[in-house]
């Protein structure tokens, strides 16, 4: 279908806004088709200023960003890049349905009057069932939990047919088990070749789903395999003094080699003292 | 008895005076969801007042009264967006500042100019003593503006719920907000004569606040939005004939009383329901 294969190059930007603020300095890395990349770093890292460069929102002072090969504004008008807003970015008291929104995805494809056509209304289908929720397909969106409410905008995605998926922190506010499905899906699309680009500050979740990690901090710190990226020297780099280390108290009654950690809905991170990554915790004690 | 009721009907100015009523409450009923939805209804305020020294500059110029009206008012914008980009100043005072500067300035033209009768309605409105040629200014207006939301109404209100979305897609948000802008100047221009400059805010904002509370689609909000503007138009130019009141202040005061009921009564969104549903709740 695609004349070539999805394929995302960062290459070497540098963003300032009109404040003089420097979000991104010589950032650079590449992604190619069928893969789940984390990007990861504290807030005000550039995160979102990465996005806004690869959605032709804010336009690099210096270097490029190439889609599938062209400029962002051509891989736009070819409906290549789909977007997942943040929850707290919609408006979620907007008169408007589950079908609406998903529907939303399919803009690029009309003419200039937005009229669905048949083959549209098809593809919104098959997105809402994709995702499980045809059933709440006439739903206003403000009825729905926070999962359903992100997999309505994954339909939107879908709908949009879009190769390169840009999802905003989509695990905030999502129970653990809506997580896993989420990164269920998400496994599915990647295995069908596209590119999936996560932002996310929710490091427990990271080695469980991204085959690639980049580190951001005002610039690329390091990208690459998750093994050889998302290292504790690396994440200590990336978050500075804002990741909060945990100690145990010398007191407690465990054996000497034994970890504990306690955690809400987030699942942690859990780190050996030389800093080497040991995984997310699988299990609650 | 009957037949009294019907007395409106049997005059000329009487009609023409109901007809335009409910085409501007439409237009203007239609465009107050886009308004609401974009939390503008300061800006729409602010847009309405700005209008009034265009006009008595027009005059003096002889020219069409609704092209000052419409410059007057996108020159407010532009100063508007000119003070809130270059000063530290809030959205909200730099409003403030500009729509009673310009509202003031018109004012004044026009008490320089006492005598003239028509300038006067400009401010609180006078749709039975309308002119043809008035007539005809707010027919195009309200066709144009029809038009261009029957075009890009889609992306207006994409622009309002997801504007990243819009710019995926390929549209822009910038020229959307400049569009809503363009529009509610031309209609505020075209709801002049019908209510005046004053209350013209109230036909641009309680249709699209009364139908939100009725339906949780947009689709249906424009229609029912559309509707109340019609039938409040239509009706309070009624009722104003037997009350020998201001038409203006009758037609927006039926919208706000419209909207007091649904609000009360609104099967989903209403105070009655909400109690309704929190007891079930709780229960």
């Amino acid at each position: 279908m695609l004349a070539q294969p999805i394929s995302l190059a960062v290459d070497n930007i540098s963003v300032a806004y009109p404040n003089g603020h420097l979000a991104l300095k010589e950032a650079g890395f590449r992604l190619d088709a069928g893969t789940i990349c984390g990007l990861v770093g504290i807030n005000g890292s550039g995160k979102s200023t990465m996005f806004k460069s690869i959605m032709g929102l804010v336009r690099p002072g210096q270097g490029r960003v190439l889609v599938a090969g062209g400029p962002v504004e051509a891989a736009l008008k070819r409906n290549l890049v789909a977007y997942v807003p943040q929850a707290e970015e919609v408006d979620w008291t907007f008169p408007v349905s589950v079908r609406d929104v998903v529907m939303m995805g399919r803009y690029g494809h009309m003419n200039l009057l937005r009229i669905p056509r048949a083959a549209d209304r098809a593809e919104v289908q098959a997105a809402l069932e994709r995702v499980g929720m045809a059933d709440l397909a006439d739903r206003q969106i403000g009825e729905l939990s926070g999962g359903q409410r992100k997999r309505v905008f994954l339909a939107r995605a879908l709908a949009q047919g879009g190769q390169l998926l840009l999802l905003d922190e989509p695990f905030t506010g999502v129970d653990v088990t809506t997580e896993e499905a989420i990164i269920a899906l998400l496994k599915a699309l990647r295995d069908e070749g596209r590119i999936i680009l996560v932002s996310t500050h929710n490091l427990g979740s990271v080695p469980t789903f991204c085959d690639q990690v980049v580190l951001v901090n005002r610039t690329v710190l390091a990208a690459g395999p998750t093994a050889e990226v998302f290292t504790g020297p690396n994440l200590l780099r990336a978050f500075g003094g804002a990741l909060r280390q945990h100690s145990l108290p010398g007191a407690t009654p465990l054996p000497a080699d034994a970890v504990v950690v306690l955690s809400d809905d987030e699942r942690p991170l859990v780190m050996a003292p030389d800093g080497q990554v040991i995984g997310r915790l699988e299990r609650d004690i | 008895m009957f037949d009294e009721l019907l007395i409106p009907f049997q005059y000329d100015y009487m009609l023409r005076a109901m007809g335009i009523s409910a085409l501007v409450g439409a237009v203007a009923g239609l465009l107050s969801c886009y308004v609401v939805l974009k939390g503008w209804s300061l800006m729409g305020d602010a847009l309405s007042h700005a209008i009034v020294p265009g006009v008595v500059v027009a005059w003096l110029a002889g020219l069409p009264f609704a092209a000052g009206a419409f410059a007057s008012g996108m020159l407010a914008a532009l100063v508007m967006a000119w003070l809130r980009d270059r000063t530290p100043i809030r959205e909200d005072a730099v409003i403030g500042v500009v729509f009673t500067g310009f509202f003031g300035l018109g004012l004044f033209l026009m008490s320089i100019y006492p005598s003239n009768v028509r300038l006067r309605t400009i401010v609180f409105g006078n749709v039975l003593g309308i002119a043809d040629e008035d007539i005809v200014q707010m027919a195009i207006i309200a066709v144009v503006v029809l038009g261009a939301l029957a075009l890009r109404g889609r992306d207006l209100m994409l622009s309002l719920f997801d504007p990243t979305q819009l710019v995926v897609a390929g549209g822009s948000p910038a020229r959307m907000r400049i569009l809503l802008l363009v529009l509610l100047a031309a209609t505020a221009v075209a709801g002049l004569q019908a209510v005046g400059a004053v209350l013209v805010i109230g036909m641009l904002v309680t249709p699209g606040a009364t139908a939100y509370l009725l339906t949780d689609s947009f689709g249906r909000m424009a229609g029912l939005a559309a509707g109340i503007g019609a039938g409040t138009g239509l009706l309070g130019a009624y009722a104003s004939y037997f009350l020998d009141g201001s038409t203006g202040g009758s037609i927006v005061a039926l919208q706000a009383a419209l909207f007091v009921v649904v609000l009360v009564l609104a099967p989903k969104h209403g105070i009655l329901a909400s109690r309704r549903a929190a007891k079930v709740a709780a229960a």
